[in-house]
Parts: structure tokens; C-alpha cells; sequence
């Protein structure tokens, strides 16, 4: 596993942290019952702080992507590598569908840029939507 | 009280009538890389000689691991816990370095020299060379390694890495990260490297002026803080009054750029409420939230 962070991304490091462990178990670089480097070595490795390479990986056992074993380190586990190839099943099945509609609307004439705002307010329309269904709700 | 390896209230402090330290408040948790961050003259140097008992606060309280700094005999109890890292001027000049590690050995019992064989060979500090020979950086080197080999609680850096390249900033970094890691050391270092800070720190604090404006945990901090962009329809017109959480707004015509500090999901549903705006939000790193808080205190003194 290779972790790459930037650190005036003004993303929280640990949340990168935790975003990078997560692809490395989508991808396979990391698999159910690997060990993930200790505190001490990952945060001398990456030059970052401990306390944030623990909030990371608390975070992380939180979610159930990894364990932390008292006294032996911190481990994927088998529910994280469950969730993470559920997860990167459904990301090929998705990335067909967002390549064709590419595909389409760049034939039809829209740049790059003209077609990733049309998807942010799609999107964003999309969580106004929840925001309404939540407030019905109430 | 019991984990703060530091903690300040109300500091206040003057040269000549001239506020240095303007009601200065400061916690520092045990085992935190705590970055302090301020222009030239905001009142770091002044903070960090009061925590040394090398000054005394007119008004309020500082203490280190619960001592008063002010009191001359809790002072020499502190610094026996403290390691200093200040610029290579307090050396010696005409000491070796071999000498100047010799003579300040033993005044720490607890002197470490596996580390001190390390940091030699990792410096690459030449045993034999008189300090007033060195390098600005190798000078930095040096005073980083007294500071570290006699197992300090806390190190206190005054701008450790001024002076250094790049490639010895890294290692400086790498090591107090490893300090931290290994011996759960405090680490608190001024700087106005913002860079570094991001890189190492989990808490910060901003002063300026004399006082603390912005501080806390790092990462929570960057959540906090988000940049809300707005494209308002042409006949929108200028002064929306925002919802609370707006730190800073510029408008150029239609473009609004919104500062955050807290409350962005409110802002952002309030800027899409308005018919026909287009809103994009982004993260915001720490130089941002410096500049933004520095200059408006700037502005709104002037």
C-alpha cells in the first residue's frame, strides 16, 4: 500500500487517510486480514502527525473496514473486504453507464466542463430532493 | 489542568507602553504537535519567553505542566522537563560541537546518547567544527539536538526549520514526528512556515496582535472552514443578509465568494434557495484561513 496525502488540500488528512486505506481494500492492494503499517511507522513514513493516524484508523474500525488487535496492530477485516468488492463491483457496473452518457453528450457537442457542471447540479438537485423528502418526514 | 502541558490566560505583556501580548490565551494538550502561527511581531517570541521564565507577564497566567512560569522556583522545575530549540545564536561560538554537547550533557540526567550517536550521524554534524563555523541550518541542526537528546516532556521550537533546505526541513519533521510517536513528547513550535504546520501539526493557533484568533484542532478547523461560491442571476441585487457562519463575503457583480466557518450546509441551502444561482463549494487549507483572519484584523484596525 502505497499513501500519497496533500496536505494544503485543506481536506482533513485524516479523512484522506482513511479515503486512500479504503481504495487500497477496493482496489486489492490491501485484502481481508492484511496488517496495515503500525501508528508509529505509517506516521514517520507520511511525516504526519500520530494522533492523526489514530483518529484514522479509529475511524476506520468504526466503519468495520479495518480491526485493531489489542498489542498486534490494525488488520483489514473480512467485512471491509465484503463491503470494499461490493463496492467496487457496483463502481465498474456504474462507470459503463457514466462512460456511455459521456460518450453521448461529447458527440453531441459539450465539452468536459460544460458536462461536469451539468452533473454537480444534478447531483446537488439530488441532495436538495433528500432534504425535502427529510423535512416531509418531519 | 491535568493534560495541558501548557496553559495561558489572559496574558498580557508591553515594551514601552507598546501591547506585545494583548490578553493571550493558550492550551496546549500533552502529546499534541501543537503549531503556533503568526506574522513576524504578533507576539510569538514573547509568548515562548514567558513559558521559559526568561520574561514576566504584566496580567494573567501561564503555566507549564501546571507550574507557574512566573515563579522563579517552579521555573527551574519546568525547564528541567523542557527542551528549548531556539535559532543557533544562543551557542557558544567558540565551543566545538563535540565541546558544546559535552558541557550541556550534564546538566540532564537523563541524557540520551543513543539519540545523540543518531542525530550526529543523521545531521552529518561535524564533531570537530567550531559553531561559529557552521551553516545557519547545520547551527539549527545542532541546537535541535541538545533539545531532543535529554528526553524533554515538551520541546518548545522557536521557528526550528528557518534557515533549513528542504530536504533537511523533512528530516527535522520526520524526527519530531517520530519523537512524538515513540516517547508521546509535546511538541510545540512556533513558525511561519504554514506548509510544515499543515503537515505535522494536529493543533494549532493563530495569534496576531498579541492575541489568539483562530485555534483548535487542525482537521477540524479544515472541516469547519469551507470556500461557498455563488453565481447570482443578473438582476439579483448585492447584500444578501447571510445566515450566521459567514466569516468573510467578496462580490465582484454577480460572482459572491463566501468564507464558512461552520454552518456551510446553511449557507450553501440558502444561496440555492435564491432562483437561478448557481453554488459550488471547496475546501479551504490553512494559508487561507491565516490571510483571511490576519488581513481582516488588519483591515478593521486600520
Amino acid at each position: 500500500m502505497i499513501l500519497r496525502l496533500n496536505q494544503s488540500s485543506g481536506i482533513p488528512l485524516y479523512l484522506q487517510l482513511m479515503e486512500q486505506v479504503k481504495h487500497a481494500v477496493e482496489t486489492g492492494a490491501l485484502r481481508p486480514g492484511d496488517q496495515l503499517p503500525t501508528i508509529r511507522k505509517l506516521a514517520e513514513d507520511l511525516v504526519m502527525n500520530p494522533n492523526t493516524v489514530a483518529r484514522a484508523y479509529r475511524e476506520l474500525e468504526h466503519e468495520g473496514i479495518i480491526e485493531l488487535r489489542h498489542g498486534s496492530g490494525a488488520f483489514v477485516s473480512e467485512l471491509g473486504g465484503w463491503k470494499a468488492a461490493w463496492k467496487s463491483n457496483l463502481t465498474r457496473k456504474a462507470q459503463a453507464i457514466v462512460q456511455n452518457a459521456i460518450d453521448k453528450l461529447t458527440a453531441s457537442g459539450l465539452t468536459a466542463e460544460e458536462i461536469r457542471r451539468l452533473v454537480e447540479n444534478e447531483l446537488a438537485a439530488v441532495r436538495d430532493g433528500k432534504k425535502l423528502q427529510g423535512a416531509e418526514h418531519e | 489542568m491535568s493534560n495541558l502541558a501548557i496553559e495561558v490566560n489572559g496574558l498580557r505583556k508591553s515594551f514601552k507602553g507598546k501591547a506585545a501580548l494583548d490578553g493571550l490565551d493558550l492550551r496546549v494538550p500533552a502529546g499534541s504537535i501543537f503549531g503556533f502561527l503568526g506574522r513576524n511581531g504578533a507576539g510569538k517570541t514573547t509568548t515562548i519567553k514567558v513559558l521559559m521564565g526568561m520574561l514576566r507577564s504584566d496580567v494573567g497566567t501561564a503555566r507549564v505542566f501546571g507550574l507557574d512560569a512566573g515563579d522563579p522556583a517552579s521555573s527551574v522545575a519546568i525547564r528541567s522537563r523542557i527542551g528549548f530549540v531556539t535559532e543557533g545564536k544562543d551557542l557558544y561560538p567558540y565551543m566545538t560541537v563535540e565541546q558544546i554537547i559535552r558541557f550541556t550533557r550534564p546538566f540532564f540526567p537523563k541524557w540520551r546518547d543513543d539519540l545523540e550517536r543518531r542525530y550526529l550521524r543523521m545531521f552529518d554534524l561535524p564533531p570537530n567544527k567550531k559553531v561559529s563555523d557552521l551553516s545557519k541550518g547545520m547551527q539549527s541542526k545542532l541546537m535541535l539536538l541538545l533539545g531532543i537528546c535529554h528526553s524533554a516532556e515538551l520541546l518548545i521550537l522557536d521557528e526550528p526549520t528557518d534557515g533549513l533546505d528542504p530536504a533537511a526541513v523533512e528530516d527535522v519533521l520526520r524526527e519530531l514526528v517520530a519523537l512524538a510517536a515513540a516517547e508521546g513528547t509535546t511538541i510545540f513550535f512556533s513558525s511561519h512556515q504554514l506548509t510544515e504546520v499543515e503537515q505535522i501539526a494536529d493543533h494549532i493557533c493563530i495569534i496576531n496582535r498579541g492575541k489568539a484568533i483562530v485555534s483548535g484542532v487542525l482537521d477540524d478547523l479544515k472541516a469547519r472552514y469551507q470556500r461557498i461560491q455563488v453565481v447570482l442571476p443578473d438582476d439579483m441585487p448585492a447584500g444578501v443578509r447571510w445566515v450566521e457562519g459567514v466569516a468573510s463575503v467578496r462580490q465582484d457583480r454577480r460572482t459572491v465568494s463566501i468564507l464558512a466557518n461552520g454552518n456551510a450546509d446553511a449557507i450553501v441551502a440558502q444561496a440555492e434557495s435564491i432562483p437561478g444561482a448557481t453554488v459550488e463549494r471547496f475546501p479551504v487549507g490553512l494559508k487561507e484561513i491565516f490571510l483571511e483572519h490576519v488581513r481582516s484584523e488588519d483591515h478593521a484596525l486600520v
